[in-house]
């Protein structure tokens, strides 16, 4: 008996104590406090109104959409098109089977034993690509050729940023290192490499791989728009991805290089075992960071007429039967967005709370 | 003596940072098996001699003869430890014979617990660097050094960053070194420890080498004032 009275009323005095303590605990908080719940009682019901309440869910055509609120039936209609862009109906299970397989090889990392990862995983990484490229652009085992004009929607932006991330990554350790070397012709080359890439902004480096670079090439030779794109933002991402590193490789004291050098160990062993598996350790915030951006990058190379996922978007929303829905459109892609950056923040904390156990600095007494 | 038998030998060795003259005509002959303590003030460059022979620092003019292989079969034990804080106990011990002398995964556990063993500490050996304390990470780095199964063993003040509590234990598992017949060269102002060990005790001031002499000689009857003076300090009781 006593318990149920406890549980009831220790909440309520709880909760009172909370809000004095955090809402109204001066004047100034209590004005703040009053001046919110004025603004969200103000703001907020027009809002749910016009996502749920007054929306529309369901139904065909733009017809339907009578009421004053959202017309959700427009992203319904047109999420094949989000997600595939112009990619032939019949071949969207080849997107699908790639995708299954890229989850079933993270699968594997998860489920199996470390000492078989050790050759397993370099094994799946190095294949995978291969696989995707085979599932995605076809040429080989009866699969037809689907080109990369045809790519688009959410899945040509996850194409854009998995392979800037995945070549941008290496590629900004290895400019990282050359630019901490000991060999002045290759420090030299990475600051100039960096600060060239740094200093110009995404948008002209994009107009002269598809706009510029084809003039000075051969003629007849021609080298895929997307892969020109790509080699792009790769090398974009990978200049800021060495400043970053390279912060990490001077966070790590000397001392560190100094045992291993008395180890008898080489540069390289030093590099790989040491120095790096600390560096990234410290600096893997700034990293999801600049992986965030490109991410977000990827939007802009609609300028140069490819169509990633907000720009499919955009196309849909001038759609004339489905004329004056670009909000929905928008609100959607900011959503979908949203989601796949959080999930890149979340997984960079996971990330550092394993690595926090680790990594604490060893240099004092304790 | 017998130059046969020289493991380490500087001829006049001189080393500049810039304008600093931090190491003065070197010499000094160690031989194999031998126990040597190097003391003097801060700044006398004790350190930069000893991390010539392992090839952290380099000098401009004289000679290092180092009659073995160098880094690999010379260990070194720093003043902070620096275990490498992303690897457990363990693996400090391994990555380096694995990686330089390709030994085997398991033949190199085995020899690294015996070291673990050997410091008294392998109860921890699956344990990270920050997990233990000042006196036990020493013990590991001891470990670590000797797992290389060097020849020489580098002291480089051991015990000068350990609470006082920890430094005797650090000091059992040197002393314990010390009898296994290994060459050993350390910086340390321990003059408990120079005085039971050591064969020669070698005073430093400035970058020059003031006075060498046997443990009995150099702590009861110095010669050089400079010595005398030093000594006074830091043995005031």
């Amino acid at each position: 008996m006593s318990k149920a009275i406890n549980t009831t009323i220790i909440p309520l005095k709880y909760c009172i104590q909370w809000m004095y303590k955090n809402l109204f605990s001066s004047p100034i908080d209590c004005v703040i406090t009053l001046s919110l719940c004025l603004f969200i009682t103000w703001f907020f019901p027009p809002l749910l109104d016009w996502f749920i309440l007054q929306a529309t869910f369901i139904g065909e055509g733009s017809e339907q959409c009578t009421n004053d609120g959202a017309c959700w039936i427009f992203v319904r209609e047109f999420l094949p098109q989000f997600i595939f862009g112009f990619y032939p109906e019949e071949s969207r299970w080849r997107l699908v089977t790639a995708v299954i397989i890229a989850i079933l090889f993270i699968g594997i990392q998860i489920v199996f034993k470390k000492k078989y990862l050790k050759i397993l995983t370099p094994t799946l990484i190095a294949s995978y690509p291969i696989i995707a490229f085979i599932l995605l652009y076809g040429g080989a085992f009866g699969l037809d050729i689907i080109e990369t004009h045809q790519w688009g929607g959410l899945f040509l932006t996850l194409v854009i940023a998995i392979v800037g991330i995945a070549g941008a990554f290496p590629l900004g350790v290895a400019l990282a290192l050359g630019r901490q070397s000991n060999l002045p012709i290759i420090r030299a080359f990475c600051r100039l490499f960096i600060e060239l890439w740094r200093g110009v902004p995404l948008i002209t480096v994009l107009f002269m791989a598809s706009v510029m670079l084809p003039l000075f090439l051969p003629q007849g030779l021609d080298i895929d728009k997307l892969l020109r794109v790509l080699i792009c933002i790769m090398l974009f991402a990978s200049a800021y991805l060495a400043e970053v590193i390279r912060g990490g490789i001077q966070s790590i004291p000397s001392g560190q290089q100094e045992a291993a050098t008395a180890l008898g160990l080489s540069y390289w062993h030093t590099t790989r075992y040491i120095i790096l598996p600390q560096a990234l350790q410290h600096v893997i915030p700034g990293i999801v960071n600049t992986f965030i951006g490109l991410f977000k990058d990827t939007t802009l190379v609609l300028i140069v007429g490819l169509f990633d996922f907000l720009g499919i978007v955009q196309a849909a929303a001038t759609n004339p039967k489905w004329l004056g829905h670009a909000i929905e459109g928008y609100i959607f892609a900011a959503f979908v967005f949203w989601c796949f950056c959080f999930s890149m923040s979340r997984f960079s904390r996971h990330l550092e709370q394993r690595s926090h156990l680790k990594a604490k600095p060893t240099t004092h007494p304790t | 003596m017998n130059t046969s038998n020289n493991i380490i030998v500087f001829d006049q060795v001189n080393k500049w940072y810039g304008n600093l003259h931090v190491l003065k005509d070197i010499n000094l002959s160690i031989s194999k098996g031998e126990k040597w303590v190097i003391c003097g003030p801060s700044g006398s460059g004790k350190s930069t001699l000893i991390r010539c022979i392992n090839n952290l620092e380099t000098y401009q003019s004289g000679q290092l003869q180092v009659n073995t292989k160098v880094p690999q079969q010379v260990g070194m034990v720093f003043q902070q430890f620096n275990l490498f804080p992303h690897l457990s106990v363990l693996e400090n011990c391994t990555l380096s014979p694995v990686r330089v002398k390709g030994q085997d995964q398991q033949a190199a556990v085995d020899i690294a617990m015996h070291y673990l063993t050997r410091v008294n500490i392998a109860e921890k050996a699956h344990q990270y660097p920050h997990q233990l304390s000042g006196g036990q990470q020493q013990r590991v780095a001891l470990a670590r050094a000797l797992a290389m199964e060097p020849e020489i063993m580098l002291f480089d003040e051991p015990t000068s960053a350990l609470d006082p509590e920890m430094i005797k234990e650090v000091l059992d598992a040197m002393m314990e070194l010390a009898d296994s017949g290994i060459t050993m060269v350390c910086v340390t102002h321990e003059m408990g420890f120079a005085r039971q060990v050591a064969d020669h005790v070698v005073f430093m001031d400035q970058g020059s080498i003031i006075e060498t002499g046997q443990p009995i000689d150099f702590f009861d009857n110095p010669q050089q004032p400079r010595t005398q003076q030093f000594l006074q300090k830091i043995l005031p009781y």
